[in-house]
């Protein structure tokens, strides 16, 4: 299977060009988000002159004053409330709701599934007026659930499909003779669902967090007071102030997709385990 | 039979409390927020799009004025409403022709196991993560005119550097590439993950039978990755009919409306100037496109699966 394991023995033209589309790749897409976090280490002329490589003096101060600056804590504080909001409702309910499709038949629960099912189909965008107006007639205009449920709410669909196949998987015979033992269906869930469902809360957690972190659209309509924006609303309001100090803007930008970064880096393998489910099994 | 009874000792079902496993109770407690939910915030505001799109309303009062079709007439009506769904075949295009063999490419490579394929799948995936505003912030200045990478490159070779997200001419070319740096990871992704769930005995049989690597690719390999393939087209068509956040920090639709898409057009010409009714019909426009797509895509092509 392995090409390139005996590379090393005969040069193989084949291995030569995949390396080299490899690298070509490779590139294309290291090289911007490199010279964005050297950048925040540059003056604005260096930046000019000296794009790619190391900062010739490594000026510390961009990074510092992003720091040690109030807006930036706020804007991650309010970013974390959300996101944390926004996932822990959004694995109660939707783990709960997700039992109950895969433990519980019933009279039309099969339509039901594919009542929610149709949330896949369409982004928030397409009702995105309609749920502006049904936010404020609710009085949660300008609040942070304002933003939570409609987030929770569109990444419903896709989090309960993603738990019941996980629920379906745990042997039957377990939640039947725990039934014979007299335990209810309920204490069930708490005890022995939950507990063995690390992996996938885990998974869905993180997808949730990060949809949430990353989401634009929904806060950018829902809220008003520059005190409860969420960074990606609060960087682009930084680069129209500094709209050509780049360096300061780089230096922002990774500031504030480190977050990101770093849950990636711990939880990669949750993230591409959700992400991809759909793939191996239709 | 008598002694069989007596002997039980079961307890008689009907002596036990109504619903004594919870089962009743479960169902009553557990559905009903994400149900809840679901409707409030997604199939309601749904079916209120369709009914404010027969008005002329700004948010305030009730509505009344009622215009029957007329929105729909203004937003097909509207210059910037064509360019924005050109643009969204054209990056639905380019996500197919572009994208995804190069995903495909990626992952054939990438799966097999070598120094650093982890690595790099890794490397590849990560602009997916990132938010589409860092991602969209970080190629304005890759494609700035003065301090950019682009101009950069440019000057090295003695070339002018192009303001490519000033021109009509050029900004949804510069889009175009942001949109593949950012996805075709995810694509490799679900290539990755189908063909590691291969069975490898087929592709043994191949190379015991003596096929080339063309013939492998193109006989074994290709066919039965044909599910992943679908899958990958589904999603990379509703994520095109999405894109937004990508598009403001770099060109905000402009300039003259050059680069909107549908869900941009939305927001600048409904959403900003209040007129809900007309971004309502866009909504719909938009929820109608992507409902008959998944559902013919489900009918025609997923039909096997």
């Amino acid at each position: 299977m392995s090409d390139l394991s005996h590379a090393s023995s005969r040069f193989d033209p084949v291995t030569f060009y995949k390396a080299l589309f490899l690298l070509a790749v490779a590139l294309f897409v290291a090289t911007p988000l490199v010279a964005t976090v050297l950048g925040g280490f540059k003056s604005l002329g260096e930046l000019r002159t000296n794009p790619f490589g190391l900062p010739l003096n490594w000026e510390m101060e961009h990074y510092a004053s992003i720091l040690f600056s109030w807006r930036y804590w706020e804007l991650l504080r309010n970013s974390l409330i959300i996101a944390t909001l926004a996932t822990t409702l959004t694995l109660i309910v939707a783990s709960m709701a997700a039992f109950v499709f895969a433990h519980v038949a019933f009279f039309g629960s099969k339509m039901l599934l594919s009542y929610i099912t149709l949330g896949l189909l369409f982004p928030a965008a397409t009702a995105i007026l309609p749920l502006f107006i049904k936010v404020r007639d609710l009085g949660l205009l300008d609040s942070y659930m304002g933003v939570v449920l409609p987030q929770v709410a569109f990444g419903l669909a896709f989090s309960i499909l993603l738990f019941r196949r996980f629920f379906k998987d745990i042997p039957h015979e377990l939640l039947e003779a725990a039934l014979v033992d007299g335990c209810s269906y309920a204490n069930f869930y708490r005890y022995v669902t939950l507990p063995l469902s690390r992996p996938i809360l885990a998974t869905v957690g993180t997808i949730a967090f990060v949809q949430s972190w990353n989401s634009y659209l929904i806060p950018l309509v829902m809220l008003n007071s520059e005190s409860l924006y969420p960074w990606p609303l609060g960087i682009m309001i930084y680069q129209g102030e500094f709209s050509a100090e780049w360096h300061l803007i780089l230096a922002f930008i990774t500031l504030t997709i480190l977050p990101t970064i770093l849950i990636f880096l711990i939880a990669q393998k949750h993230i591409v385990a959700g992400l991809t489910a759909g793939a191996v099994k239709g | 039979m008598q002694a069989v009874t007596l002997a039980s000792p079961a307890p008689d079902p009907r002596r036990r409390s109504f619903d004594a496993s919870g089962k009743l109770t479960v169902a009553l407690l557990f559905l009903p927020p994400a149900v809840l939910l679901f409707t409030i915030f997604v199939m309601l505001p749904i079916g209120e799009a369709a009914w404010y799109s027969g008005y002329n309303w700004n948010g305030f009062g009730p509505p009344r004025n009622w215009v029957g079709l007329d929105n729909y007439r203004f937003v097909f009506d509207n210059r910037a409403f064509g360019i924005a769904f050109r643009n969204n075949i054209l990056i639905i295009v380019v996500s197919l022709v572009v994208q995804l063999p190069l995903a495909m490419a990626l992952a054939i490579i990438l799966a097999e196991t070598f120094r650093g394929a982890v690595a790099l799948r890794m490397l590849f995936f990560l602009p997916y993560i990132l938010a589409e505003i860092a991602t969209g912030l970080i190629f304005s200045f890759v494609y700035d005119g003065d301090y950019g990478l682009l101009a950069a490159i440019c000057r090295l070779f003695g070339v002018e550097a192009p303001h490519l997200l000033a021109s009509p001419q050029t900004s949804m070319l510069a889009i175009l590439i942001v949109v593949v740096w950012k996805y075709f990871g995810f694509h490799m992704m679900l290539f990755i993950a189908a063909l590691q769930g291969l069975d490898k005995n087929l592709i043994e049989a191949a190379r015991i039978d003596g096929a080339t690597r063309w013939q492998m690719l193109r006989f074994v390999i290709l066919p039965l990755l044909k599910p992943a393939i679908k899958l990958s087209v589904f999603f990379a068509i509703i994520g095109s009919l999405q894109l937004f956040d990508l598009i403001m920090p770099l060109t905000r639709g402009g300039p003259a409306d050059s680069s909107q898409t549908i869900v941009s057009f939305l927001y600048n010409f409904g959403v900003t100037r209040m007129r809900i009714g007309f971004g309502s019909a866009v909504g719909v426009i938009l929820f109608v496109g992507c409902v008959v797509f998944a559902f013919s895509y489900k009918r025609w092509v997923l039909r096997d699966e």
